[in-house]
């Protein structure tokens, strides 16, 4: 059970790297980022079945900090769309050498 | 309440006492440098008097400052003195938190006394500093009976000198910020006192020389005062490095470096062994810089261009006094090491007696002084380093109060001149004593106290110095006779040859002490006055607050002597101070005298009282005798001096032999070779072959490839920051497999 879990758990975390790394849509990259996160608290949540219950209690603090994180994301993106029409992540690049 | 801490095992006597209030000790002074500071800045945003270029000092150099404003700028030398505006707080702040310490560490002392005997130190632990492998230093205090003794002269002396200086220097621009700093000094050396380990000690060892440089300079408009301050501050780097490298074989051979576990494993150590030696040699090194003992000394005579009681406090009564502190509170290795014992005493023999001989034929009264305390200091090394550590710390103490007394009594006198000077534009040197002459008509308080100070300090009974200085040449006498330095041997010289050696040194510097503070109370004060006939009237009293501590000084330099009285002379509780600090420095007493205390017959120590007695004696009719006060010349008149006279006013030209041995070699070596040499010959000619001569007509010693390489890197940096956050992942990402990658296949 825990090797199918850990499995399952790091093809998700892959999925959000590749995700982030080519997506060029900010949305895009932001749900990639929460799916990086979920795959975490997946292993955290199986390891809690052999180790204890500290993995679980870390999940909340993981789904805490990421809902705060959307809501700044979020907030972010939307700023940022108000202010050039588009949210491709190619054509923010105004903080350059 | 006492009694219940006492109970509970393992706790100290002290716990729950007033001493557990030991952090406020620091603390208090510490508050003080902190709002003296904000005063100090606050004003410094304003256009305001606080400019340290309206020099408004009272020592000579202000004179001087004057005669530069130009002979035509007189009439604005008559507006009223400009006061800080903060003024009248800092008077209450500077002085106010060392009274409080004061009366803090008298309660602690109190609850001390209470306590009976008290044998294992009171140490207070607050927070782990350096736990580095096997280095642990915590961040620790500790009280015991030699940092009580330490801490009541701190504070007690400081509050009297802090007091003075509300007088002193209340209508400098400066005012603030003298007392932040001299706040912040009391602070340092109380660190210094209190700390519980090497380390600590040395961050107070350190932060005092801060504080010195800083108040030695403190009218640093002058470029003289700033590099007498530089002069204290590169000299003392000498003898920290030995004090670093004592601290760096202390761990390496011990593997401890609080005073408690140095002194439980010290054992581990052969007895007179090279290890041990060394690290007392090292750890002297550091005491003969900041104590101004050969050849080291030279930097406190200059620092006399700091304000006067900033003189008392830290270049006569407490800073310069803690290198005889150290070898006190390492009196376990010192005991260990009889070689190391007798190169101390050695010096401080030597030390004593040179320094004595140039104040002969100084004519600043503050360079006397000066030279008077070097020798003092090298009396107290002969005390500590004979293993007589009850007599150096003595010593410290009635030192502390009659030098304290001189140099403030010096300063009044200074005042007094400087205001004549001042009053009449004259820009005669304030503080010459060929100037002075006939002040105890004008001065007669300052008079009569500096008489008692000279008298405690030419060993006359029964002043202060007489038993502290009796005490240290006696045990000297008795130690050749039998202890383990006398059985040693120094460089093939047998040690009791090198005790005995230095016990007529000390003696022959005694007379010399003598000798010249009896000059220096003729030159200023008897005869007819020479200041000049319109500064005459002038010419007064000091105000209260400056007289006031004088008179608290006068008295302990008169009583001082009380507190360690020889058992030859019953007149009062015998060996007091030698009874408190049994519990420190009792075993390496003993040790170091071979098992059993030289136990003097009473005869022989009323030959040597006698002896002392005589030649301070002889010291003040010979001053009296050769210098008849009605046909002293004031310093435009006065002859030049010639022979071994004037090597003696030129200091045995001892600078002027650094200057050529050390200094110049090194501005030659770095002129010479690595700047005309290196820089300029080899750099600046290498970059111009390599690069095309096209830009020849730039400024020579230019650097033309370095522009070009410069702008080259800078452009391959600049194209990582590209803006776009994909190639940041990419190379987070990179990065973080790297990492992985590392741990998994290494």
């Amino acid at each position: 059970m825990l090797a199918e879990s850990l499995f399952f758990s790091a093809v998700l975390f892959t999925i959000g790297v590749v995700g982030v790394l080519t997506r060029r849509n900010a949305i895009i990259v932001f749900m990639c980022v929460e799916l990086m996160l979920n795959a975490v608290n997946l292993t955290f949540v199986a390891f809690a079945r052999v180790y204890g219950v500290a993995g679980q209690v870390f999940v909340f603090f993981v789904m805490t900090v990421a809902a705060a994180e959307a809501a700044v994301g979020l907030a972010i993106i939307i700023a940022l769309f108000r202010h050039k029409q588009t949210v491709d992540l190619s054509n923010i690049n105004l903080l350059k050498g | 309440m006492l009694l219940q801490h006492a109970a509970t095992a393992g706790a100290h006597p002290l716990e729950g006492t007033v001493a557990s209030y030991l952090w406020l000790l620091p603390l208090l002074p510490l508050l003080g440098f902190v709002l003296n500071g904000l005063l100090s800045l606050t004003s410094a945003f304003h256009l305001g008097p606080d400019d340290p270029g309206a020099d408004h000092g009272h020592d000579s150099h202000a004179a001087a400052a004057h005669d530069e404003s130009g002979g035509g700028a007189h009439g604005d030398d008559h507006h009223p003195v400009q006061r800080h505006r903060h003024a009248g707080l800092v008077s209450l702040i500077g002085p106010g938190v060392l009274i409080a310490a004061f009366g803090l560490a008298l309660a602690i002392f109190m609850a001390m006394r209470g306590l009976g005997e008290m044998h294992a130190p009171f140490v207070q632990r607050y927070f782990s500093w350096m736990p580095v492998g096997d280095l642990v230093v915590d961040a620790s205090f500790q009280l015991d009976q030699l940092s009580m003794v330490m801490v009541l002269i701190i504070t007690g002396v400081g509050a009297l000198i802090h007091l003075f200086s509300v007088g002193y220097m209340q209508d400098d621009p400066g005012y603030p910020r003298y007392f932040a700093y001299l706040n912040l000094f009391v602070f340092f050396m109380l660190v210094l006192v209190l700390g519980a380990n090497y380390p600590i000690l040395f961050i107070g060892w350190e932060g005092v020389g801060l504080c010195s440089y800083l108040l030695i300079g403190f009218w640093f408009s002058e470029k003289a005062n700033a590099d007498a301050g530089k002069k204290a501050f590169i000299v003392n780097r000498i003898g920290d490095f030995g004090f670093l490298i004592a601290m760096f074989m202390l761990f390496a051979n011990l593997g401890r470096l609080d005073f408690a576990g140095v002194n439980a494993t010290i054992g581990q150590l052969p007895f007179g062994g090279v290890v041990v030696t060394a690290i007392c040699l090292f750890l002297f090194l550091g005491c003969a810089g900041k104590s101004a003992q050969i050849p080291l000394y030279v930097w406190l005579p200059d620092a006399m261009a700091g304000p006067t009681p900033v003189s008392a406090l830290i270049h006569a009564a407490t800073m310069v006094t803690a290198g005889v502190y150290l070898i006190a509170r390492s009196n376990v290795l010192f005991s260990m090491a009889p070689v190391a014992g007798l190169t101390v005493v050695l010096i401080g023999g030597l030390t004593a007696l040179f320094a004595a001989s140039i104040g002969l034929k100084q004519w600043d009264i503050k360079k006397v002084l000066a030279y008077s305390t070097v020798s003092q200091l090298g009396y107290m090394f002969v005390g500590v380093g004979s293993g007589a550590y009850v007599a150096g710390v003595f010593h410290l103490m009635t030192h502390a109060f009659f030098k304290a007394l001189l140099f403030l009594g010096s300063g009044s006198v200074i005042y007094a001149m400087h205001a004549a000077y001042h009053a009449t534009h004259s820009h005669e040197d304030a503080q010459d004593m060929r100037n002075m002459g006939g002040m105890k008509k004008y001065m007669p308080i300052t008079w009569v106290l500096m008489w008692g100070a000279t008298l405690a300090i030419a060993g006359v009974p029964p002043f202060a110095g007489f038993f502290s200085k009796d005490e240290i040449l006696g045990s000297v006498f008795l130690r050749a006779t039998h202890s383990t330095l006398a059985d040693a041997r120094w460089l093939g010289i047998p040690g009791n040859y090198v005790l005995y050696l230095v016990y007529v040194m000390g003696l022959a510097a005694a007379f010399m002490t003598a000798v010249y503070m009896t000059r220096m109370m003729i030159y200023t004060f008897h005869g007819p006055n020479r200041t000049g006939d319109k500064e005459r009237e002038h010419l007064r009293e000091a105000p209260w607050i400056m007289t006031g501590p004088l008179v608290v000084l006068g008295v302990l330099s008169v009583i001082g002597g009380w507190f360690n009285i020889p058992a030859a002379l019953p007149v009062g509780p015998i060996g007091a101070l030698e009874h408190w600090l049994e519990p420190v420095v009792g075993e390496s007493t003993l040790r170091v005298a071979g098992g059993t205390l030289p136990e003097a017959s009473h005869s022989l120590e009323y030959l040597l009282i006698a002896v002392a007695i005589v030649i301070a004696l002889a010291g003040i009719g010979f001053a009296f005798a050769r210098l008849k006060p009605q046909r002293l010349v004031p310093k435009a008149q006065a002859p030049a001096e010639h022979g071994f006279g004037l090597v003696l006013e030129n200091k045995y030209y001892v600078d002027e032999a650094y200057d050529a041995a050390v200094v110049q070699p090194v501005v030659g070596v770095s002129r010479g070779l690595l700047w005309r040499g290196v820089d300029v010959g080899l750099i600046d000619r290498l970059t111009r072959l390599l690069v095309q001569s096209k830009d020849d007509d730039a400024a020579p010693g230019a650097v033309p490839m370095g522009g070009w390489m410069t702008r080259a890197v800078g452009y391959l940096g600049s194209q990582l920051q590209s803006g776009r956050v994909g190639t940041y992942a990419w190379v987070l990402v990179v990065g973080v497999l790297f990492v992985l990658g590392a741990f998994s296949f290494r």
